[in-house]
């Protein structure tokens, strides 16, 4: 389905920027309440990506961050999980093994992740690892020097590729929304993502600052919804880095609402990439159960 | 016999037909009716009584004629008025000798044109620099570029109603064009004559046909006509009758017209400005976003 | 989205704003010479909340003796006190009044959706610190305004009687009073009937930062109170903002006088999408055009022009978006549209809708349930309109748009033009050079490039044609109340 039409940046829809920004903000003026409120939340956890990618990463990480991940916090029955875990490839299979039958997803970076500055042969080796470990889901990276000299057929050729590594594994194209440098080209990229075959769209590898924004992953909604509109099809969207509270979590599934609608509040089709949103999340669920305003004392970090 | 005395024979003078000025061109009046005005209890010309369907025809030529003016530059504007100055300058002794037929003294008659002169070049001098001066940026509190312009407001019906017959045209009709606007001048009924007269001034000065049409006639008469008249957006009346003040702003709600009633002594050397301009203008605020780097406290 | 899940997974629930910080009188006098006082021979009437039909407070209406006194009273302030205080005195007043308004803003922008029926995200949001920055832009001016009008000697008229519309009520009245004393004017206000409450809390406010007694005065009341307001001999100015019909009036009783008047009147703004538009903001800029304040605004973009190329997506698209509004109570915080201000004006909305339907245009509605008790209008679309169809040369006045397609910018220009109004108009773009020739062919006072219905103390505001005349805000919003 290479739709060759897209690569052409002039055929992307435009955005205005404060347009989208005056946009996004609005979704932030939904007061979520009681059992909306409640609900919300536990979709939340339900949809995270718990994940740890640092140099340092080790065993030992990886297999405390997956007990986590299963055990969000025991005192409180009846949680979901999160959707998956994150990792590096060398850590796919660990993590595969750990989380058994728990249902939990495992996710692997990869494509030379961070910068994607490398062959494609080493990416597509470097995703055939993560792949033949097992993992459930892979998050790739375009490539974005290739994009801003304007090799776009490069950049959807690439991902076409990827996606044929990935076999049965779903994959994520990470947009690096941070370094596009204008909602336009965010769109750009979105569009050549959707069409070279990605099952969800990421905003960011969490390395580079800003990561996720509201108005980055409202465009990234809107390419979505207009693919959605041509095509019938469905894609994800997984914003990542920079979501840690518990209120701007509940923001963006009100924007991925009435935007998308309601087919996409599953982690089927929605994900949050984050560490430390979780423990956010569950204060306020037990502070919804309980009435009393917790301290982050209380809640386990791994 | 007779003899044919070359020294003795005075020529016979060629009248002038005093004809009213309508799209660039100098028709009769339609209803083919005249009036005489007098000085002294003497006739002075016979002069074309204007009907409404000349301020029908008025109308529609100033219509035509009102977007191509102001969508020329301001620049040239102000060339063109300038240029009336020096075709003016040129004729300075028919307007003093006309003035002094409708009953104006020579000294006086004299400084009127001179004056007239000077206030189309003062006029034609702004009529590239008013927009700087009533023109503005608003700092408004969004992401938005913010800023007024003055635009012309259309077409406008100017009755003189003054014992100075060219110093007050002058000064209710150069504020009119210098903005971009179209213009019927109804002259005032007892000295008619400077006004036609300056019709020619206009059409021989790059004046566009239709920029500026002169009726001579009667006010009270064509009141009624003019002031409802649909397509018109503003009259301005330079007189100081207040019944038919009140007759016309009655008229004007209609189309909710501009009103400009002007008393002042147009001799005077304060009686012109900018704010002249600015009265027959609309303000037009435009709002467009500026698109910040960062307004959503990330980088994009 | 058009694949429609069979059960809701997760709706939002009430979210109320507390009215617990409200103190509401059960009856209002008439705030004239610094006092609130009983009208002597004046009714009672009540006025109630749109969105229940419950009465919320009691309104005097005032009779032609009490407007007289109020004139006579802002007359002898003018003279005595008003008009020999410096403008930088008169400054500090205005800007005391900003202040409070500021500190009262949450019990106003309450009171304004409950009296109203607007949204209170809308009263929070826009309406009340709108109004209370109108006050400290203005109250910066009066001491100033001798660069405003350089080489001109300037005077205020002296009573400035004003009356005001009942869809924005309390920044409709800061709109007249700010610029009226700054200049130097004192002032009879009248607030539309329906819709009082906040202007007398104004009052509250106008005592509160100690302004000298008959500065400011407020009668309440219908129509004819207006109207004596206008016809009072001691009144030197008349502003007004409302419906063309109302404005006529009065520009046709002053005919007479020497009084002079800003009218600003009612609109049928033309909002214009290109096929180079970025048509999702573009969609939003359409709701924030028709949808916002339930329509009733004088500015708003009632006729949709979209270029028939993108006609179908914009459509889709709009219909997606009007199935995410929230229709309902004022005071949910997650409400997008309120209550219909007055029974009155529900029925012109639905007049308008029959003709619509009459004249064959196809009608959509939006599928929101619409509480029991209270006036509501679900957001309505017509499309298949001509310039010819009633609905689009008429000002509606509700959640109600007439969609027209076009296919050249000649073409739209002149049908954009082509109404006895001037108020706003809309143009969606991404081509620069092609929104700059718009803006200057388009024939109305605000032309919002890539925006729609955005408002600010420092721009001018204010119409063309029909539409009225005379600008409110900004510095050309101070030249309707001097004289030279």
């Amino acid at each position: 389905m290479k739709k060759k039409s897209v690569i052409d940046s002039s055929n992307s829809p435009k955005v205005d920027q404060v347009g989208i920004v005056e946009r996004a903000a609005r979704f932030t003026k939904r007061s979520i309440k009681k059992e909306a409120k409640m609900q919300g939340l536990k979709m939340v956890l339900n949809m995270i990506d718990l994940t740890t990618l640092e140099g340092m990463d080790t065993e030992g990480k990886v297999k405390q961050m997956c007990y986590k991940a299963e055990h969000l916090h025991d005192e409180l029955p009846g949680l979901p999980t999160v959707a998956a875990v994150c990792v590096y490839p060398n850590y796919v299979g660990l993590a595969k093994k750990y989380l058994g039958t728990s249902g939990i997803k495992v996710a692997s970076v990869a494509t030379a992740f961070p910068s994607g500055n490398s062959s494609r042969a080493i990416k597509l080796r470097d995703v055939k690892m993560a792949v033949d470990q097992g993992a459930d889901e892979i998050d790739m990276v375009i490539s974005r020097g290739k994009f801003h000299q304007g090799e776009y057929q490069f950049v959807f050729d690439e991902i076409a590729a990827v996606k044929e590594a990935c076999k049965n594994a779903r994959l994520k194209v990470i947009l690096e929304t941070g370094e596009l440098g204008t909602f336009d080209k965010v769109r750009h990229a979105s569009d050549i993502a959707i069409l070279a075959g990605a099952d969800f769209i990421k905003t960011s590898t969490g390395k580079i600052k800003p990561a996720a924004t509201m108005p980055v992953t409202l465009v990234m909604l809107e390419a979505i919804r207009d693919h959605y509109y041509q095509t019938g099809n469905m894609v994800g969207m997984k914003p990542a880095g920079g979501i840690s509270t518990s209120k701007l979590a509940l923001h963006y599934l009100i924007m991925v609402k009435e935007t998308l609608g309601e087919e996409w509040l599953s982690n089927e089709w929605f994900r949050f990439g984050a560490s430390s949103l979780a423990n956010d999340v569950l204060m306020q669920i037990v502070k919804q159960e309980t009435g009393i305003y917790q301290s982050s004392d209380y809640f386990s970090i791994d | 016999m007779p003899c044919l005395n070359l020294k003795d024979m005075t020529r016979i003078k060629v009248l002038k037909t005093y004809k009213i000025y309508i799209g660039g061109k100098f028709p009769r009046t339609e209803s083919g009716r005249y009036y005489v005005p007098k000085v002294n209890r003497k006739g002075i010309a016979n002069v074309c009584l204007s009907s409404r369907k000349d301020v029908r025809n008025a109308t529609q030529a100033a219509r035509k004629a009102q977007e191509p003016w102001a969508d020329r530059s301001a620049f040239n504007r102000g060339q063109i008025l300038y240029r009336i100055a020096e075709m003016m300058e040129g004729r300075f002794d028919q307007f003093v000798s006309e003035l002094i037929i409708q009953g104006i003294e020579k000294k006086k008659a004299e400084k009127e044109v001179a004056q007239s002169i000077d206030r189309w070049i003062y006029y034609a001098g702004w009529c590239d620099k008013f927009q700087q001066i009533y023109s503005s940026v608003n700092p408004v509190a969004s992401s938005h570029f913010n800023f007024s312009v003055l635009e012309p407001s259309g077409v406008h019906f100017i009755v003189v109603d003054n014992t100075s017959p060219l110093i007050s045209i002058v000064s209710t009709l150069a504020p009119v064009i210098a903005a971009g606007n179209t213009a019927i001048l109804l002259a005032p009924k007892k000295s008619p004559l400077s006004a036609i007269t300056l019709a020619e001034i206009l059409h021989t000065s790059d004046v566009p046909g239709g920029v500026v049409n002169i009726l001579t006639g009667d006010k009270d008469e064509l009141a009624d006509h003019f002031s409802t008249h649909l397509d018109i957006n503003g009259v301005i009346y330079s007189g100081n009758k207040k019944k038919y003040i009140t007759q016309l702003r009655k008229n004007a709600t209609s189309n909710l017209k501009r009103m400009r009633f002007y008393d002042e002594d147009w001799a005077k050397k304060d009686a012109q400005g900018p704010h002249y301009i600015k009265n027959v203008c609309e303000v037009k605020t435009t709002w467009h976003p500026i698109e910040v780097i960062g307004a959503s406290g990330s980088a994009y | 989205m058009t694949k429609k899940s069979k059960k809701k997974t997760w709706d939002l629930v009430p979210a109320p704003e507390s009215t617990s910080h409200v103190n509401i009188q059960s009856e209002y006098g008439l705030f004239i010479n610094g006092k609130f006082q009983k009208s002597k021979k004046g009714k009672m009437y009540d006025t109630i909340n749109p969105a229940n039909e419950k009465k919320i407070a009691k309104i005097t209406e005032a009779t032609k003796a009490d407007v007289d006194t109020a004139v006579l009273a802002a007359k002898k302030a003018y003279d005595n006190v008003w008009s020999k205080m410096t403008g930088a005195e008169r400054g500090k007043y205005i800007y005391r009044i900003a202040r409070i308004l500021q500190e009262r803003a949450r019990e106003f922008a309450v009171i304004e959706s409950m009296d109203g029926g607007k949204p209170i995200r809308e009263s929070r949001d826009i309406d009340i610190p709108l109004a209370a920055n109108h006050f400290f832009y203005y109250a910066g001016w009066a001491d100033k305004l001798d660069y405003a009008f350089p080489n001109q000697k300037i005077k205020p008229h002296g009573v400035a009687g004003q009356i005001t519309p009942w869809n924005f009520p309390l920044l409709m009245a800061a709109w007249k009073i700010a610029p009226a004393l700054a200049t130097g004017n004192t002032i009879v206000l009248k607030p539309a009937e329906t819709t009082s409450l906040t202007t007398l809390l104004l009052a509250e406010v106008i005592q509160e930062a100690g302004l000298p007694p008959g500065v400011v005065n407020i009668v309440t009341g219908h129509g004819p109170v207006g109207a004596h307001i206008v016809n009072h001999a001691k009144v030197n100015k008349i502003a007004f903002t409302g419906s063309t019909g109302v404005g006529k009036y009065i520009h046709n009783a002053l005919a007479g006088t020497d009084k002079s008047m800003t009218l600003e009147l009612g609109g049928k703004g033309a909002n214009i999408i290109f096929e180079d538009a970025a048509i999702d903001q573009a969609v939003e800029g359409i709701v924030n055009g028709i949808f916002f304040n339930q329509g009733h605004v004088c500015c708003a973009g009632s006729r949709l022009f979209v270029q028939e190329s993108i006609q179908k997506e914009v459509l889709k698209k709009l219909k997606h978006r009007i199935s995410t509004l929230i229709v309902g109570d004022p005071l949910d915080k997650n409400t997008d549209i309120g209550a219909i201000n007055s029974n009155k004006q529900l029925k012109v909305i639905k007049d308008y809708v029959k003709i619509g339907q009459k004249e064959g245009a196809d009608m959509y509605v939006g599928e929101q349930v619409l509480p029991k008790k209270g006036f509501w209008c679900a957001p309505t679309l017509f499309t298949n309109v001509s310039q010819s169809h009633i609905i689009s040369k008429e000002e509606i006045f509700g959640p109600v748009l007439a969609i027209q397609s076009f296919r050249t910018v000649a073409e739209v220009i002149k049908k954009a033009n082509n109404t006895p109004y001037g108020l706003s108009a809309g143009i969606w773009t991404d081509k620069g050079s092609k929104l700059f020739n718009m803006s200057s062919q388009l024939k109305a006072g605000v032309i919002w490039g890539n925006t729609f219905n955005k408002f600010d103390p420092g721009s001018p505001f204010g119409g063309y044609k029909e539409s009225g005349f005379g600008r409110e805000g900004g510095m050309h919003g101070l030249a309707d109340y001097i004289k030279t």
